[in-house]
């Protein structure tokens, strides 16, 4: 039988802290797109724009495209939230191509921080919209009967972007570990293109539920006075 | 021995889980492509949005079969009752 996906490789101890294999490779992802990122900056320039410049640039413009059409809003205070979201997403999904790496996404816990994170980004949207009191009353819009409705809607939105997100990511590790198990070199690799593009899918899709999430909090207009 | 019993029922549980929890999305799956196809002969010429929501959608369609994995995995690796 092969490892349980809900358990992970204890890497070291660090006092109190066990730090598991996918906290590392999260770090990694981190660290190494941060590096890009200061790295894309320090080459930038309005007069000549190289290579790189022009590819961001038209991968920014498509994010941004992307956004105005699905929020129906101004993209600019969202970028930052949504395109990290993507960006990490994407490369923690692909890290799994990389030999000897799993992928972060494949741990529940990533995947669960990954969506508290949105959740928050919906309440506070939500609260600088309405205002507190106003935001928490729309849970209770129109009647007080939808109250536990609207709390539980709440609470499995969390769970069902997180089981999403690791359910695609997991299900594709565990399928190359066993057909490498299975039939030897070179077999997995179709299933790894597969992989390739569940993982592509699976950021765009998580993105867009986030922003349709944020979009829906913080430019709700049914707002009774 | 007790454990013995739950291991077995877990596993055929699991099993059945996953297969019932296929029928559903491959049906939905089947019916969303043919759809989708019929879409793409009408009008050719909207191929990129079709496919891009088809593929969404099919993402979409295909997270309740990955519930019922996740549930079958749990019931292996992670039971609650096997402790």
């Amino acid at each position: 039988m092969t490892n349980s996906p809900f358990k992970h490789e204890v890497l070291l101890h660090l006092g109190p802290l066990t730090i598991t294999a996918p906290v590392v490779t999260t770090w990694g992802v981190m660290l190494a797109l941060v590096l890009g990122a200061a790295w894309l900056r320090s080459r930038l320039s309005v007069r000549t724009p190289g290579r790189v410049q022009a590819l961001a640039e038209l991968a920014l413009d498509l994010v941004q495209t992307e956004m105005r059409s699905t929020m129906n809003a101004d993209p600019a205070p969202f970028l930052p939230m949504i395109a990290t979201l993507f960006v990490f997403i994407l490369t923690a999904n692909l890290s799994g191509l990389i030999p000897g790496v799993e992928p972060p996404t494949a741990a529940l816990e990533t995947d669960l921080a990954l969506a508290l994170a949105v959740f928050a980004a919906v309440l506070g949207w939500g609260i600088r919209r309405h205002g507190l009191w106003g935001y928490l009353r729309s849970y209770a819009q129109p009647s007080l009967l939808v109250l536990p409705l609207n709390l539980i809607e709440a609470l499995t939105r969390i769970v069902s972007m997180s089981v999403r997100l690791f359910g695609n990511i997991m299900s594709g590790v565990v399928i190359s570990t066993v057909v490498l198990g299975l039939a030897g070199l070179l077999v997995p690799v179709p299933f790894m293109a597969l992989e390739l593009l569940t993982g592509l899918i699976q950021a765009y899709i998580f993105t867009v539920l986030a922003m349709v999430f944020i979009a829906a909090a913080a430019s709700e207009s049914s707002e009774p006075e | 021995m007790d454990n013995h019993w739950i291991e077995l029922v877990s596993i055929v549980c699991a099993a059945l889980t996953v297969s019932f929890g296929a029928i559903g999305p491959a049906l939905a799956e089947g019916r969303s492509v043919s759809a989708a196809m019929d879409a793409l002969a009408r009008q050719p010429e909207a191929a990129s949005t079709i496919s891009r929501t088809l593929f969404v959608g099919l993402a979409m369609i295909e997270t309740t079969a990955i519930y019922c994995l996740v549930i079958a995995l749990l019931l292996l690796f992670a039971n609650p009752f096997l402790r």
